[in-house]
């Protein structure tokens, strides 16, 4: 990738961030480049909101330093930034309309008429409303207030912008169609986008890196297909896309023994003997007579998905989920063959900073 | 098919509006009653002579003199009052917007507790304070200093309009700078906007709401005011409302009385209707 050769444009030192006795940040260190399109992606409270509004000027971390462009921006304020910020629901002065609403930063700026009103409607053409200058923000709908949202930031020509959720209130086919305009946006303007979400879908479409975030800690930065296909720990396994993740012994290097069974793999230099977390995706598990299977068991539930079946086979005392575009009846015998390169093994979690918290754990506890 | 769901719909907005009506009619009665009724009788004693014969001249009255300076006073210090309790409460409510729910609360507290107390009894502990012999002056005499001589003057029945109403201008303004978004408001710094920019474009438009509300809930009051303008301006200042409460209860004259009320309700209905001009979202219509 070659925006890892190139200097970083943000460069996130050491950041540490409490609210009262609650720490959210714990001495996060982050590179962004230029002309990147960096997703956060975690679950509500892992603090890539807290991290975006650092950046935005928002909240002053208790702890480290903000670099922007080599300058220390830390303690500047939002108004002082060279980046703009697209909010959660939109934040249009409902009291203006659209045409005021864009202009806002460029007045502010004491700029010319004629240079505003051009930039006006060059922002509106680059989110498709043209001709909206004389509506008011409340006879748009979402999805058209989140656009102009986004003309109001990027007409002031920001090398960052920074988009919190900015897709969050929006309906599916909406959502989808915003993806799309996003990226062509970010191509046509050639800037930094760095992007908050908690849908794995949305961070998996449009990033070319994706940071994945865990109670305050990067889990893994990577771009989306190497996230994907090697997560690195059962939280990123669990939170990005469906797996069975399954506790299992490397029995030695290209051999793993999962639920008593062994297994072919691919990996080596884990040791001999050593306990790990294995991945498989739903899709990768093959289902196949029961001789011919590398251990067999029967299914026990059965969805119609649209694209595929979801199947789970119970199977040596684990529900495997499965992916498949056959389909089995419930009560069907069956056998599970999986390639050993779709084995993917993670080391177990060693100290309690790097603990993974499964999704379901965390969702208790909130 | 479509004309009979059409049917069905229509039958069901029709069974809908009768219920509603049949769930108003409480409320229709006591308007009509309490309100339409004596509006109308208003009118119509407003616009006979005592021996029952159309006439303009009890609104007409209204040009004499004495009437006319009581018009203008009160419209003078109901503006002078207003104008105060917005320059009071605007700070203040945007001072309570910003700090904590549980902190602002007690302090909205405080300004509301005066008013469980009896309106009148309020005005007349001003009038024990503010006399010429009465707490204020002996604590000021006792420091050596100057007396202060405003009761029976129009400055204190001002002082009494802005102590009674002010909690009306606060709580309305407090309302609709609540009701501002944090991110409206985070926006704008992140356009580069400063503080005083914000307030001037952004907080200050933002809450023209409540400041219409507010302004209307203390300007009609002040206006119509006789109890205040009677305890702390004595009876020499007369406002037009005393003008028209010696004329119902004193003088007996219920025609004159009434065709005054005709020329002080068409002035709040002028304030009325310059408030919603300018408040197109009617948003800070109510309380």
């Amino acid at each position: 990738m070659d925006f890892f050769k190139t200097k970083p444009l943000i460069n996130l030192e050491n950041i540490s961030k409490s609210f009262g006795n609650q720490l959210i940040i714990d001495e996060l260190d982050l590179k962004i480049h230029e002309n990147e399109f960096i997703t956060l992606l975690g679950p509500s409270g892992c603090g890539k909101t807290t991290i975006l509004r650092i950046i935005g000027g928002f909240e002053t971390p208790d702890k480290g330093r903000v670099i922007f462009d080599n300058t220390d921006i830390t303690h500047l304020p939002p108004n002082k930034r060279q980046l703009n910020t697209v909010f959660q629901k939109y934040a249009l002065f409902s009291h203006m309309n659209i045409g005021d609403n864009i202009a806002f930063g460029l007045k502010i700026k004491n700029k010319s008429k004629d240079y505003i009103k051009d930039k006006v409607s060059y922002a509106l053409k680059l989110v498709n409303l043209d001709g909206f200058e004389k509506r008011m923000p409340d006879s748009l709908s979402g999805g058209q207030q989140q656009r102009i949202a986004i003309a109001r930031a990027i007409v002031n020509e920001p090398k960052v912008l920074l988009l919190d959720e900015p897709l969050g209130a929006l309906d599916l086919k909406l959502r989808q169609e915003m993806q799309y305009e996003l990226i062509r946006l970010k191509n046509d303007l050639g800037i930094t986008f760095i992007y908050v979400t908690h849908d794995q879908e949305e961070a998996l479409t449009m990033s070319d890196t994706i940071v994945i975030m865990n109670q305050g800690y990067i889990q893994q930065i990577g771009t989306p297909e190497g996230i994907y296909n090697e997560p690195e720990n059962a939280f990123v396994a669990d939170f990005i896309g469906e797996s069975n993740i399954i506790d299992a012994m490397m029995i030695e290097d290209r051999l793993v023994e999962i639920l008593g069974t062994r297994f072919t793999c691919v990996d080596t230099g884990f040791g001999k003997k050593t306990p790990v977390d294995v991945v498989i995706r739903p899709e990768d598990v093959v289902l196949c007579d029961p001789a011919e299977g590398i251990i067999s068991g029967a299914v026990s539930h059965l969805i119609f998905k649209g694209v595929h079946y979801e199947m789970e086979v119970t199977a040596c005392g684990f529900e495997w989920l499965v992916h498949s575009t056959g389909m089995f009846p419930v009560g069907t015998p069956v056998g599970i063959k999986v390639d050993p390169f779709n084995i993917q093994i993670m080391n177990k979690p060693e100290s309690e900073d790097e603990q993974a918290v499964s999704l379901e754990a965390l969702e208790e506890n909130s | 098919m479509t004309r009979s769901v059409n049917d069905n719909n229509r039958k069901l907005n029709n069974r809908r509006n009768f219920g509603t009506i049949l769930m108003g009619s409480p409320y229709l009665v006591w308007m009509a009653v309490f309100i339409i009724v004596p509006l109308f009788m208003i009118l119509y004693y407003g616009l006979i002579d005592r021996d029952g014969h159309f006439t303009f001249a009890n609104i007409m009255a209204i040009a004499s003199p004495v009437h006319s300076k009581a018009l203008w006073l009160a419209i003078l210090l109901a503006i002078i009052a207003t104008a105060i309790c917005l320059l009071l409460a605007y700070p203040l409510a945007f001072i309570l917007s910003r700090t904590t729910l549980k902190r602002s609360g007690f302090v909205i507290l405080l300004f509301i507790l005066p008013m469980w107390m009896n309106f009148l009894l309020r005005t007349l502990a001003w009038q024990a304070l503010l006399e010429k012999t009465g707490v204020i002056n002996n604590i000021l005499a006792f420091l050596r200093l100057p007396p202060l001589n405003i009761i029976n003057t129009p400055a204190a029945i001002v002082f009494g309009m802005v102590y009674n109403f002010l909690p009306f201008m606060i709580l309305p303004i407090y309302n609709s700078l609540l009701k501002i978004d944090v991110n409206v408001v985070n926006a704008a710094r992140d356009l580069g906007a400063g503080n005083i920019k914000i307030l001037q474009k952004i907080i200050f438009p933002l809450s023209i709401p409540g400041i219409i509300s507010g302004i209307t809930m203390v300007f009609v009051p002040a206006l119509t005011t006789f109890v205040i303008s009677k305890i702390l301006g004595g009876s020499k200042i007369l406002l037009i409302g005393n003008v028209i409460e010696e004329e119902f209860t004193h003088a007996g004259n219920w025609h004159l009385g009434s065709g005054l009320s005709i020329v002080l309700m068409l002035f709040i209905v002028i304030n009325m209707i310059a408030s919603s001009i300018f408040d197109k979202n009617r948003e800070g219509s109510m309380l």
